[in-house]
């Protein structure tokens, strides 16, 4: 077990070496960094990089396969009993992910239920809250992400703009420390971008911690508070992002926002 | 010139071709009526004497009867069945496809006079430890009775049908649905319950609608049984002796096509109820809405 030092509170997330492979790919070569709470981070870095796979790590949506990787000091994914890690049971997974709230790119609405339905659904099958208490809370909601007037509208029926701010309004009703963001505005049409970003930022203002997979450099910039290049699998360079946009240390880093600028 | 804000009004577009074809197929349709009415071979009076005999509505009772049992059973087994088939469990992969494999394998008329069998083969059920003590013995033949074997036959080959259906349902919800619900923490039984099968189900309907009314057919082969209670045999039985079989098999397509179609009504409400969603149209009462929003001045919606 790694005690984190006394002077620095307890990081939101650590990852120490967190290898992932899918068969013979190896996507994760070892990645190790911190996110403090409240920090924003930001991840860049070309397709295939590694970043949506470290973020989906995160939660166990996919199982490390080597280095070890912690949420609020607790490991992710496994038991660590006298030096040894046992698999943990998908119910206490699942335990674990309700305090991280994440936002997928293609959104991943219930297209079954209206917006209301979709933020008040965890909260009542998963927290076992009141239904009444849970769609009073899904319709605060509504209104922070600025859809009050959409409760019983079902996803399709929405931009998709609108539907990613529900799903970040879903997300953030089991009261999550952790927001994971993977690529959240690309698939959306450019004008529908800002939207979705002023609702993250807001999140952010308010000291939400969070990591964000975005090619939205200007976001980077404005909101994060620290930027991380990944490329191959491997972190390549990090720091504030003013100073790694305006002075990139490496190569492959100049390479990249070489296009994405 | 025209003031180009006018609604248009165009001439509609001819269309003979739908004029004679119906009409062709009208007066066929016609001629194969007037020719049924005036045949003696149909026997018509015979026909409404015995369309609402009470032995006739009592063996429809016990077709739908069968048709009910058999299929929740089919149901239940089959979603069992498909989630069998989709687990990580490499056991319970190989059992649902050996069920499978046999009940899709042999024919139903087979499998029912296997079951009408049942009884020569095993006459005692005993629940308890294999080879050392038994608990509970049942003697088959007394607590079976040939409509429990019919419904319990029928379930069963049914099932590995149902299973499929299902199992193409829950391949049918896209992945993500299932990641979004468990990055929110729901557990696998969670996810199934609340997110995938009301999904699936959409899927599901039209397909088990068919089945159903497949069903309420196949259930006239329980004679094989033999189980002679049902519409088909039932009407059988009642125009042998007056040697009017061409009546009564009228009066039984009537009454299975009176419960085809109630059950093709009912269909018609379920997926209404489980298609919620999954169109961008909106409801009247969802664009009165709209509407009404877009003639209040602007700043007052998104």
């Amino acid at each position: 077990m790694t005690e984190p030092e006394q002077s620095r509170p307890t990081p939101m997330v650590s990852a120490q070496g967190v290898h992932k492979s899918f068969g013979a790919l190896e996507v994760l070569k070892g990645i190790t960094l911190d996110v403090a709470p409240g920090e924003v981070m930001c991840l860049v870095g070309p397709s295939g990089s590694g970043k949506s796979t470290f973020l989906r790590c995160i939660n166990h949506l996919e199982t490390v396969n080597a280095g070890r990787l912690y949420v609020d000091g607790v490991l992710v994914g496994y038991h660590e009993r006298r030096g040894k890690l046992h698999e943990m049971h998908p119910r206490d997974a699942a335990r674990q992910r309700r305090t991280i709230g994440m936002v997928f790119q293609r959104f991943n609405l219930f297209p079954h239920m209206t917006a209301l339905e979709n933020i008040a659904e965890a909260p009542v099958v998963v927290q076992g809250r009141r239904k009444a208490e849970a769609a009073t809370q899904a319709r605060d909601l509504l209104a922070r992400v600025g859809l009050a007037d959409k409760a019983q509208a079902y996803p399709a029926q929405l931009s998709g703009g609108q539907q990613q701010r529900v799903a970040i309004a879903r997300a953030l009703a089991m009261q999550p420390r952790l927001m994971l963001f993977d690529e959240p505005t690309s698939a959306l049409d450019p004008e529908l971008v800002g939207e979705v970003l002023d609702v993250m930022r807001q999140l952010a203002d308010e000291g939400m911690t969070m990591i964000v997979v975005t090619h939205e450099m200007g976001f980077a910039r404005e909101v994060g508070d620290q930027l991380v290049f990944m490329d191959a699998g491997v972190v390549v360079e990090a720091g504030p992002p003013r100073a790694v946009l305006a002075d990139p240390q490496h190569e492959r880093t100049r390479a990249f926002l070489s296009k994405v600028l | 010139m025209t003031d180009p804000s006018t609604p248009i009004k165009a001439v509609p577009l001819r269309r003979p071709g739908r004029w004679i074809s119906a009409a062709v197929l009208v007066t066929l349709l016609f001629l194969f009526a007037w020719g049924a009415a005036t045949n003696d071979a149909y026997d018509w009076p015979t026909y409404g004497k015995y369309l609402f005999d009470q032995r006739i509505s009592a063996a429809a009772l016990v077709t739908l009867e069968l048709t009910v049992i058999a299929m929740v059973i089919a149901v239940v087994l089959g979603v069992l069945l498909a989630v069998m088939r989709l687990s990580d469990n490499p056991v319970l992969r190989g059992l649902s496809w050996l069920y499978l494999w046999f009940f899709r394998g042999t024919p139903v008329y087979v499998q029912l006079v296997f079951w009408g069998l049942i009884t020569s083969i095993y006459q005692q059920v005993r629940i308890g430890i294999p080879w050392g003590p038994s608990f509970v013995t049942f003697d088959v033949r007394e607590v079976g009775s040939a409509f429990m074997f019919a419904f319990i036959g029928l379930g069963l080959n049914e099932a590995a049908y149902m299973a499929e259906i299902v199992r193409a349902g829950i391949r049918s919800v896209d992945e993500g649905q299932t990641e979004a619900a468990s990055a929110l923490g729901m557990t696998w039984l969670q996810t199934m319950r609340r997110i995938v099968l009301p999904q699936a189900m959409r899927v599901i309907i039209p397909p088990t609608g068919n089945e159903v009314i497949s069903m309420l057919k196949t259930t006239s082969l329980v004679v094989a049984i033999p189980l002679t209670t049902e519409l088909y045999s039932r009407a059988r039985a009642i125009a042998t002796p007056i040697f009017r079989v061409i009546p009564l098999l009228l009066v039984a397509a009537t009454w299975y096509l009176v419960m085809t179609s109630v059950l093709m009504v009912a269909q018609y409400y379920l997926e209404r109820h489980f298609s919620r969603g999954s169109s961008r149209t909106m409801s009247s009462r969802q664009l009165a809405a709209l509407a009404k929003a877009q003639e209040q001045p602007p700043g007052g919606g998104s």
